[in-house]
């Protein structure tokens, strides 16, 4: 069993966002990055499955050097090995084509990440790598087995959820409760230094998206507060000033 | 040269988010010329498909292929993309949810085309075609060119403004459509479904009543029910409460759950954590009823009452009732 999970290096979700050099970049000074919860859950359950079926889990990150640190986070929770692609990733096609990529040269039987990264929300990175790869892709993921070569997955759909029997090789987007976090031992952390962390150089992507500018949304007015002892007052307020009943 | 427009059947109806795709949809073909084409998969009545037309398509076509009955993204993305070539379309929009994002992914692959997910306005087509998405999980904006020939959208509801009382278009004429199905689009087996058929969904719902810790327990969210019944409202919950189990999973709103855009967002006993904030913020109005007049929510709400849930409540449901 071979599996590969891909990690996103985002602010924590507690962090303010705020933009730089003319509204085109994120303000990273003073935000705590981490690894993105997605894809923390897809790593945790990763490691489950490996631990269960004794095989190699590599993780890999499309991103600069400064994510280090939640690379070798994710070593010390229990990847064998990582894979940094090189690059300032703007488009959720580059990123794809990255991993799709570097699943090419490396078969593997399972391609786990989070259902969406939290700082650009698109979700659509398995879809494309799955695509590329021409295997199937399912998200949000909340529930996954291995049997001989095949995957039992539970799947959030809308109002509810579907039970899917698929074969492998497959590359799935994962959710809670996929499985809990994990959070590194002592030794875990001193074994993590010494695994292997190779960085790459991207393959060359033709632009499809770039992104110009970024802004804040427009502040929100004071809130009106109504007394509880006329709290039926606001089913008219929401009917005849705010206009949404 | 046209605009295809993917829209989504739930029991043989066109989702209400896929009406305002729709919309969206020939917006973008005003501006950029041709027509707005829609794509329907799984069964539907011809009545129901028509009544695209009247949000702007001057076309549908239907693939009602007993096998693309169940919802199959892999198959539907390959329908999308055939459906694309068949029709010379040069953008493609599909309304954000699940199914939206996974279509929409294996399509612009299948295209080599350029996805922008989460758009929140119409595109801007002078000087390069620009959209609009949200980014951080509602905590900003960004303005994105897409340089690729074919462009794929995937847009949140309210993206575009629609007068349903004064919709202007006719109905569209429905076509069948029968894409090349391939094996490998088949190769997982359905073991089981479970889908809460009478409730609202969430991403649909124009009004949304939500509880959180609040609540005190399952066994109390009984007032909560009441008036999301009275006010025709599908019900929500934090994430420590679907954490405690005391509500489903499919009910987690927030940042790792449901991200929501209703028109009314009732918060009972939520306090308002950062995380909880991002996945309501897309909402037109927001209601915060908390015991604590300190609780964050309230600055981020419309309306605020600082009391006790359980007095409030049902004073809410009888004055809603009272309404109709």
């Amino acid at each position: 069993m071979k599996i590969l999970v891909c990690i996103t290096n985002v602010p924590d979700t507690t962090a303010k966002i705020s933009f730089t050099d003319n509204d085109t970049k994120l303000n990273k000074n003073g935000v705590q990055f981490i690894i993105g919860p997605y894809d923390d859950y897809a790593l945790a359950r990763g490691v489950e499955l490996k631990e269960q079926s004794g095989g190699t889990l590599t993780v890999l990150h499309v991103g600069e050097a400064d994510a280090e640190p939640q690379i070798r986070k994710a070593l010390a929770i229990g990847a064998d090995d990582a894979i940094r692609v090189n690059a300032d990733p703007q488009d959720s096609y580059f990123v794809a084509a990255q991993i799709a990529h570097i699943a090419s040269q490396n078969s593997y039987d399972l391609i786990l990440m989070g259902r969406e990264s939290i700082d650009y929300n698109s979700g659509v990175v398995h879809g494309l790598v799955g695509e590329m790869l021409g295997i199937p892709s399912y998200s949000p993921v909340m529930k996954l087995d291995l049997e001989g070569g095949n995957a039992t997955i539970t799947r959030e759909i809308d109002g509810g959820k579907e039970v899917l029997k698929a074969p492998l090789p497959l590359v799935l987007g994962c959710q809670e409760p996929i499985a809990e976090w994990k959070i590194p031992n002592m030794r875990g952390i001193m074994t993590a230094r010494t695994k292997p962390l190779n960085v790459v150089e991207p393959v060359s992507v033709d632009d499809m998206t770039v992104p110009q500018t970024y802004r804040l949304p427009a502040p929100k007015g004071a809130c009106k507060m109504i007394p509880a002892s006329e709290a039926e007052t606001l089913i008219k307020l929401l009917q005849t000033v705010a206009k949404v009943l | 040269m046209s605009v295809l427009i993917y829209v989504e059947l739930d029991n043989g109806y066109i989702k209400k988010t896929s009406l305002e795709a729709v919309a969206y949809g020939a917006k973008v073909a005003e501006k950029t010329g041709g027509q707005a084409v829609v794509l329907a998969l799984g069964k539907a009545e011809n009545a129901e498909l028509e009544k695209a037309g009247k949000y702007g398509a001057t076309k549908v076509l239907h693939g009602a292929d007993a096998k693309l009955e169940h919802e199959n993204s892999l198959a539907y993305a390959d329908a999308l993309v055939q459906a694309a070539a068949q029709e010379g379309s040069k953008v493609i929009i599909l309304s954000k949810s699940g199914l939206g994002d996974a279509m929409a992914a294996r399509a612009a692959a299948k295209l080599k085309a350029g996805i922008v997910s989460g758009v929140t306005a119409l595109p801007e087509t002078e000087g390069g075609f620009k959209v609009t998405r949200s980014i951080f999980t509602g905590k900003a904006f960004a303005t994105t060119e897409i340089k690729s020939d074919i462009k794929v959208l995937v847009v949140r509801k309210n993206a575009v403004e629609i007068d349903e009382a004064n919709l202007t278009g006719s109905n569209a004429a429905v076509e069948a459509f029968q894409p090349a199905l391939r094996d490998s689009d088949f190769t997982a087996s359905v073991l089981s479904v479970e889908k809460a058929d009478s409730e609202l969904s969430l991403t649909e719902a124009e009004i949304i009543v939500s509880g959180g810790r609040g609540m005190k327990g399952p066994e109390h969210w009984q007032p909560l029910i009441d008036l999301a019944k009275a006010l025709g409202a599908a019900t929500g919950c934090s994430k420590p409460v679907s954490d405690l189990d005391w509500r489903p999973h499919h009910e987690h709103i927030g940042q790792t759950g449901i991200k929501v855009a209703p028109a009314l967002y009732i918060a009972c006993g939520i306090s308002g954590a950062i995380q909880h904030l991002a996945g309501v913020n897309g909402s037109k109005c927001i209601v915060v009823i908390n015991k604590d007049p300190e609780a964050p929510f309230f600055k981020a709400a419309d309306y605020g009452i600082v009391g006790d849930v359980f007095e409030i409540l049902p004073k809410l449901t009888e004055a809603a009732k009272s309404l109709k």
